[in-house]
């Protein structure tokens, strides 16, 4: 970079205080960063002052890849190489995708999840989203005047494991640390919660540019818990644009247009529907290439008609979660409203009719999700202020199974349920003297895998030989605090075991993630080693951090001889840290980490305990 | 890991949040421990410390989701306290049942397709809040049978119609979905 940094007063002079944390939603249309700044969360600009970076990238012929406003006002130019809305293609296969046929790209359909010829290359939508993540972590680390600690991405709730893991995955290749993937209503309900003190059942209602999430959550004491959530991982704001679109085809009576033509008069449907927000009518004009004129008008009659199939298709989801809790409308005590698309007026008064009240819309529903996320990450990054402690109970959106005999799904872990979770079922074998299990594990809500989505599949070999249906096989699901999906296989007899982090099987593998950041794909100016190495003495850092923490509070709980093995691995860690031998570091930081396993579980047990001792004595008695 | 064979980790469900081990069971008291409890040891309160811490926190806060879920259900809580007891409720082996139940039961799920057939929305309603209310007897009759009678029998006869009462409510609920679609 050019421009020397200066860090705001008092914000780089203690960096192990505070840490740099942001908050980043990555959305089909737009995506912001926003961090915690003096305990207020903020959005955080370009140089222009523009909050707003457009999900748009353009991968130039001479290789140079522009992000945002650049990028965007290439799209008529160089359509095919413009890429827009490539969260609608994260985790997807061509199959998933809708309108695939009027959209101006060169689509590769690789398994699993589609992939984009560019001039530079055939893209995967991991890399191009990898690519819009890098620009905003370039853009807050230049505001922050560091490095970042962490980031909290969002993610629709209705995400699958497919679409999460590539969201991650992304992440990574934009060289962020995750520390949490956030659900997106969640991250709203988290700006709307802390700002305004709110207690009680609410309803988050979030249409993006091409997602829709509705979730149900209670609100109390500092605990945020998602009762349940649903939607439509491929409906959204576009779709109105779409609909407009196909209107404006229809009205000027045009024959199959060009790419250029298509995205032109993409951009004319987009700027009518915002423009109907505020006004009566909307005039569309555009001169196509083929020299015809297209002068209309779109009234918000014409665009309540032509969307309202559109906005029904919302109200089903909110019903079923409504449902999912338990719950009836009149229950609601609140409606947040999240994402752009929420500003047309039929939406509002669609979503008012249905709870029977007037939505809340005091946040900025285009920043509202960044915010969230910023002042999650604040808090996981462990820069907690007195009195500043909330938690967040979320849920997996879609049920979890296996396929047993007869492309049945077998359903494990139920949606709605709240993570982390685990569950274990025991399958059995079906011929006798099978050696192998073939183990394939689904999401989805349907009876037949087939109606599912496939999210990985693997073997467990060395079975004995025994009768069909005598051999014990326990799998169990686990999934963590970022909804992601563990699988264990274990014959109950022998032992044996078999386990898959369920990457999906078009999920980029850590190898390949490392070969592209080695490539220096998406920060080519820097230098690959020296950042791991960076990375590794953060971490080492804050290991060391932690364990003095936990030792300042909890001594008592070691034995003399325990304590002094801790201290003979922080001295060891601290010896090697700041020298340059990066797998020394890690190897004692593995060291560290073995050496206090037993002191942290001593220390959870004492604060479980401690939460039981608070309890009067007499709720006790039976 | 050693962890889950210490002694807390390894304690029933009413012991984990400190509540009487027994069907009766005040709702809010087990929210309230819920939340103390998840709020110690969850994931996202160690997520800027140590592997080991963070590793340790996801299996707790799972154990605590786990022990939560078992007992808010009525029906998974009154299987649970079967099995602290002793008595298996034989779900798999033993079918029987009054033949009123079964009868009352075949009716309404007859009843179920032909309103999703016809698209009658509101009939699936109705059948929605009286299945509720059944199932809401039910509930007090468990408390009954296992906290005053000690009739453990009886108890698991009520087990084992709730399932299918459950199992028609989610049917019901399946249909009301396909007809708002």
């Amino acid at each position: 970079m050019a421009l020397l940094q200066i860090s705001e007063p008092g914000q780089s002079a203690a960096p192990h205080e505070h840490r740099l944390a942001v908050g980043i939603d990555l959305g089909t249309t737009n995506s912001l960063v926003a961090t915690v700044r003096s305990g207020l969360a903020v959005v955080l600009s370009d140089e222009m002052g523009r909050p707003l970076l457009p999900s748009v990238v353009h991968y130039g012929a001479e290789g140079a890849t522009e992000v945002g406003y650049g990028a965007q006002a290439r799209q008529s130019v160089d359509p095919r190489n413009t890429v827009v809305s490539v969260k609608r293609f994260m985790g997807r296969g061509r199959a998933d995708i809708a309108h695939i046929e009027s959209m101006p790209y060169d689509f590769e359909d690789s398994p699993g999840m589609v992939k984009l010829r560019t001039v530079q290359g055939v893209k995967s939508p991991v890399e191009i989203s990898a690519d819009i993540l890098a620009a905003l972590r370039i853009r807050a680390e230049a505001a922050l005047g560091g490095q970042l600690t962490g980031a909290v991405i969002t993610v629709p709730a209705y995400f699958d494991d497919a679409q999460r893991q590539a969201t991650k995955d992304a992440a990574r290749l934009a060289g962020l640390n995750v520390l949490r993937l956030l659900n997106e209503p969640t991250a709203a309900a988290i700006a709307y919660g802390l700002d305004n003190g709110a207690e009680g059942i609410y309803a988050v209602y979030d249409l993006g540019g091409g997602t829709f999430d509705i979730s149900i959550l209670k609100l109390s004491k500092g605990v945020f818990q998602v009762l349940a959530t649903g939607g439509d991982s491929a409906l959204g704001g576009d779709d109105f644009d779409h609909r407009v679109f196909c209107w404006i085809i229809e009205q000027a009576k045009l024959t199959p247009v060009s790419p250029h033509d298509a995205r032109l008069l993409q951009t004319r449907a987009r700027e009518a529907k915002e423009y109907l927000t505020l006004h009566g009518e909307a005039p569309i004009n555009a001169k196509l290439s083929t020299n015809e004129f297209v002068d209309l008008k779109l009234t918000s009659e014409v665009f309540n008609e032509i969307s309202k199939t559109l906005v029904q298709k919302t109200l089903g989801p909110t019903r079923k979660a409504l449902r999912d809790a338990g719950l009836a409308p009149e229950d609601v005590k609140g409606v947040v409203m999240v994402g752009g698309a929420t500003r047309m007026p039929q939406i509002q008064k669609a979503v008012g009719d249905y709870f029977g009240q007037q939505p809340l819309n005091n946040l900025d529903p285009d920043k509202v999700v960044a915010l969230g996320a910023a002042i999650q990450a604040n808090l996981l990054a462990g820069n907690r202020a007195a009195g500043d402690d909330w938690l967040l109970l979320d849920v997996i959106p879609l049920s979890l199974g296996m396929e047993t005999m007869g492309g049945l799904t077998e359903k494990i872990i139920p949606r709605n349920s709240t993570i982390p979770v685990a569950r274990a079922q025991e399958f059995t074998t079906f011929k006798d003297g099978q050696s192998a299990m073939a183990l394939h594990v689904v999401q989805g809500e349907r009876e037949l895998v087939s109606d599912c989505r496939s999210l990985a599949r693997f073997e467990l070999r060395g079975i004995p030989p025994m009768v069909a249906g005598a051999a014990r096989i326990r799998v169990t699901f686990q999934v963590d605090a970022d909804g992601l999906l563990s699988v264990t296989a274990r014959e109950q007899i022998t032992g044996h075991e078999a386990r898959i982090e369920v990457k999906p099987s078009y999920g980029l593998t850590d190898d390949e993630v490392a070969a592209m950041l080695k490539d220096g794909f998406s920060h080519a100016s820097d230098d690959a080693f020296r950042r791991a190495l960076r990375e590794a003495q953060v971490e080492a850092q804050r290991l060391i951090e932690a364990v003095q923490s936990a030792l300042k509070d909890d001594a008592p709980l070691l034995s003399t001889l325990e304590r002094a093995h801790i201290d003979a691995c922080v001295a060891k860690l601290q010896a090697v840290m700041m020298g340059d031998d990066r797998r020394a570091i890690d190897g004692a930081m593995d060291g560290l980490n073995k050496a206090t396993a037993e002191f942290a579980a001593r220390r959870m047990n004492q604060s479980v305990q401690r939460a039981l001792a608070g309890k009067n004595v007499s709720e006790l008695e039976s | 890991m050693t962890i889950f064979d210490l002694e807390h980790f390894s304690s029933d469900h009413f012991a984990l949040f400190g509540l009487p081990r027994r069907q009766a069971l005040d709702e809010l008291d087990l929210e309230r421990m819920y939340r103390e409890i998840q709020t110690k040891v969850h994931p996202d309160k160690h997520a800027h410390l140590a592997d080991a811490e963070k590793r340790l926190a996801m299996q707790w806060a799972t154990k605590v989701n786990e022990a939560y879920l078992t007992l808010k259900s009525p029906l998974k809580r009154a299987e649970y306290v079967l099995k602290l007891l002793g008595h298996d409720p034989q779900i798999e082996r033993n079918t029987a049942m009054p033949a009123d139940f079964l009868m009352q039961q075949m009716e309404l799920r007859e009843a179920v397709v032909e309103c999703r057939a016809g698209g009658d929305g509101g009939a699936l309603d109705r059948m929605h809040r009286q299945m509720k209310k059944e199932m809401a007897g039910q509930h007090q009759a468990l408390v009954v049978a296992l906290d005053e009678q000690k009739d453990y029998a009886r108890g698991a006869e009520i087990v084992r119609q709730l399932m299918f009462q459950e199992k028609l409510l989610h049917e019901i609920d399946e249909a009301l979905q396909a007809v708002e679609a």
